[in-house]
């Protein structure tokens, strides 16, 4: 959303700039130099106090140790990440994110296509946008008890699909496929309202003179989506996909609420944990959070070099 | 899909060099240590109860009775003989987690429950010693569990022994009257509730996780062994015979013959309790302390809370029973806490006369102490209570989170449910010689 605003602000005009004769006097311009500091001093020091400290931090601990508590710690200089390398069981946990890049490509798809049909003059349309939005409003906790219900055993799932005469008695967190696929469901339920909101925001910043255009030279829905929203869109297009796989990549607290990483559903991001509370690695775990960072910087850097942000000109 | 990572991509590199100085400045700051200064502080026991004053903070994990106000009642009867004292509580949900990021401060209360984290060794530099292990062994159990270097950091108001927690009435549907003296006869049994009755014969309580890890607790009971904790250190936990081996393998079996709930990945503990009293559940492996709980949970179902029976794991040496009494969570004091003399006095009068031991129906830790109530079939059936030394204890749990093998955590043994219930690939065999490579290696590579 930051990105958004940034964006809107960035194409607006700063501000009237005042013809000025005669150059301000230094002292002036110092102050003007110095004001839009000021502003960001409390921002800056909230963001370096809460977010860049304590990476720096967990990059020092990443080379020790540490067990979390104990006062004393050991430099072990790589040798974490030499294990992390060396472990292939480390790794194997990341084939269980295919299930939520999978998630994403149809949350994707989903997304486009509810903002796209509630963009135009739909009945109902902002109910709509409310019922698709609400999932994301919902706390994280709250959502994966509802879904342990809603998958259990005669649970609401299902209840519903006997209401349609199938009765599937079916454990659907039983086993790894089922239950990975029904969490990065639960996945797409949660987080569809917030790519929705970022299409919808998107298609409706293009111009409605364009459409209108569109349909007098007699272009059909799917022509102007082709035409006109698709490359409009196409900056929050690929900001979507790069959050969606690193999401992927990182997805924790829906399977780590509902099963806790059981019957094969550990993602990279419990395995830490566990590895950082349960077994009182924190050295290692730090290191394997170092590592699942540099995977996502890399991951995004690849994307920004195959889809380069160009600037879009529609008219 | 979840999102954790923060986009701030865009700023321009001079904006993003600033920002890493100025962390880098931060970190020198962040970069804090628990001071040692502290270490080897004594909790003496006051003389005059009516001179100790101060206002202390008890930790504790029973969010239940400092709600329900038990806890305020037991501070108000502390009152009667300590009336300058004033006792505060706060109860953590998620203890061994909140806990462990405190105790990187000095703030972590004046008195707490000993966390699992802690090593062993550390504990002069956390906890202020409650006096000499001679002094403390004469009249408590369970001092060697908190012992460094002949001081003791630490005392369990409460014993517990593990056990089936079952539902009388629905085994005696099921033909069964006395308890199974080996896991075949227990398996036997679970098969006689499942054929004869409604009631699911075992409930793994997979999805809470917790439940599993007690059957670590097994470790002694087989072989009724004192020294079970320092054959774990030595040897291999899962090797023919072995205590662990026996306790997996009847946990496999349970599951793998279809005697353990159908959808094990969505289970309610806190339904579980009602379910089991009301008989819809037969048998649960928990320990002494849930009796209560599923009492309470049968008084509020409206059914005969002298349902719920307790029985030892079935297993015998010379034709008796062995259940190992182990403490709970020990309290300890805070080395940075300013009234020592105060937290010490709760602890000395929480342990031998609040009335707490009673009203949780648990072992007392005073050696004199009559047993509880529902032990009271044990005495019958004369089974012999050990308790296992552990002078070995903190070198196991070092092995233990070294080898990430997880005895005290439920991820091996939902592993070995799933296993059990052919949601992963493996037989059984196969896992339990890879938890006891993983073991013994790491057994190697520590001693080394």
């Amino acid at each position: 959303m930051a990105h958004l605003t940034e964006k809107a602000r960035g194409t607006a005009p700063a501000a009237p700039a005042p013809p000025r004769p005669v150059p301000a006097p230094r002292r002036a311009r110092l102050r003007r130099g110095v004001t839009p500091w000021l502003f960001l001093l409390a921002p800056l020091a909230l963001l370096v106090t809460f977010t860049y400290a304590p990476i720096v931090n967990m990059v020092a601990y990443s080379f020790t140790d540490w067990d979390g508590v104990s006062p004393e710690l050991r430099f072990t200089g790589p040798g974490n990440y030499t294990e992390i390398f060396t472990r292939e069981d480390l790794f194997q946990v990341f084939f269980v994110s295919g299930y939520y890049l999978a998630a994403s490509a149809v949350q994707i798809v989903a997304a486009l296509y509810f903002a796209t049909v509630l963009s135009f003059n739909v009945r109902f349309r902002n109910f709509f946008k409310g019922v698709l939005f609400f999932p994301y409003l919902i706390n994280g906790v709250a959502i994966g008890f509802v879904f342990l219900y809603f998958f259990q055993d005669g649970g609401t799932l299902d209840s519903v699909l006997g209401l349609f005469g199938a009765d599937p008695d079916h454990a659907w967190l039983g086993d790894p496929v089922s239950a990975n696929t029904s969490l990065a469901g639960v996945s797409v339920w949660r987080y569809l309202g917030l790519n929705f909101v970022l299409f919808l925001g998107a298609i409706q910043s293009i111009p409605g003179e364009l459409y209108e255009a569109a349909e007098l030279d007699g272009a059909n829905r799917w022509q102007q989506f082709r035409h006109i929203i698709a490359p409009g869109i196409k900056p929050v297009l690929t900001l979507t996909v790069i959050l969606s796989v690193s999401g992927s990549l990182s997805a924790f607290e829906i399977p780590y609420i509902m099963t806790g990483g059981a019957t094969g559903t550990e993602t990279f991001v419990i395995q830490t944990v566990k590895l950082a509370f349960q077994f009182n690695k924190t050295g290692l775990a730090s290191a394997a959070a170092v590592v699942l960072l540099l995977i996502i910087l890399l991951v995004t850097w690849v994307q920004r070099r195959l889809v380069p942000d160009e600037r879009v000109d529609l008219v | 899909m979840n999102r954790r990572t923060d986009h701030r991509t865009n700023g321009p590199a001079t904006r993003r060099a600033t920002l890493a100085l100025a962390a880098a400045t931060l970190l020198l700051a962040a970069c804090t240590g628990t001071g040692g200064s502290t270490e080897g502080a004594d909790a003496k026991a006051p003389d005059d109860p009516s001179r100790v004053s101060g206002t202390i903070t008890v930790l504790t994990v029973r969010t239940d009775l400092v709600q329900d106000g038990t806890m305020d009642r037991y501070a108000a009867a502390f009152n009667k003989t300590y009336p300058k004292v004033k006792v505060e509580f706060q109860a953590l949900t998620n203890y061994e987690s909140e806990i462990k990021i405190r105790m990187n401060t000095e703030n972590y209360g004046d008195v707490l429950l000993i966390p699992a984290v802690i090593e062993k060794d550390d504990y002069p530099k956390f906890f202020a010693s409650l006096g000499s292990r001679e002094e403390r062994r004469e009249k408590y159990r369970f001092t060697d569990f908190t012992t460094v270097d002949g001081k003791v950091y630490g005392q369990s108001p409460v014993g517990v022994a593990p056990g089936f927690v079952y539902n009388k009435r629905v085994w005696k549907e099921a033909g069964i009257t006395e308890w199974p003296t080996t896991p075949d006869e227990f398996l036997a049994a679970l098969k006689a509730v499942k054929s004869r009755t409604d009631a699911i014969p075992y409930y793994t309580n997979f999805a809470a996780q917790w439940p599993l890890t007690s059957w670590t607790y097994v470790n002694g009971s087989v072989s009724c062994d004192t020294g079970a904790t320092t054959k774990l250190a030595e040897g291999n936990p899962w090797a023919e015979g072995a205590d662990l081996r026996v306790a997996d393998t009847l946990l496999h079996d349970i599951v793998a013959q279809g005697l353990a709930e159908k959808d094990p990945t969505t289970t309610n503990w806190e339904a579980s309790k009602t379910r089991l009293a009301k008989g819809e559940i037969a048998t649960q492996w928990l320990g002494t302390w849930a009796v209560v709980q599923f009492r309470d949970a049968a008084r509020k179902a409206g059914v005969n809370p002298d349902d719920i029976g307790f029985m030892p794991f079935p297993a015998q040496v010379d034709g008796t029973f062995c259940a190992v009494v182990a403490p709970d969570y020990n309290q300890a004091v805070n080395i940075h806490s300013d009234h020592k003399e105060a937290a010490r006095a709760w602890i000395d009068w929480f342990t031998d006369k609040s009335g707490y031991v009673e009203d949780n129906l648990a072992i007392s830790p005073l050696r004199d102490a009559p047993l509880p109530e529902v032990l009271k079939p044990y005495e019958e059936e004369g089974v012999q209570l050990i308790e296992v030394d552990d002078a070995r204890g903190a070198e196991v749990k070092r092995i233990d989170n070294e080898s990430e093998v997880g005895i005290y955590k439920p991820d091996y043994r939902q592993d070995l449910v799933d296993l059990a219930r052919g949601a992963r690939d493996g037989d059984l065999d196969g896992f339990l010689d890879d938890l006891g490579r993983r073991w013994t290696e790491t057994q190697k590579s520590l001693g080394s």
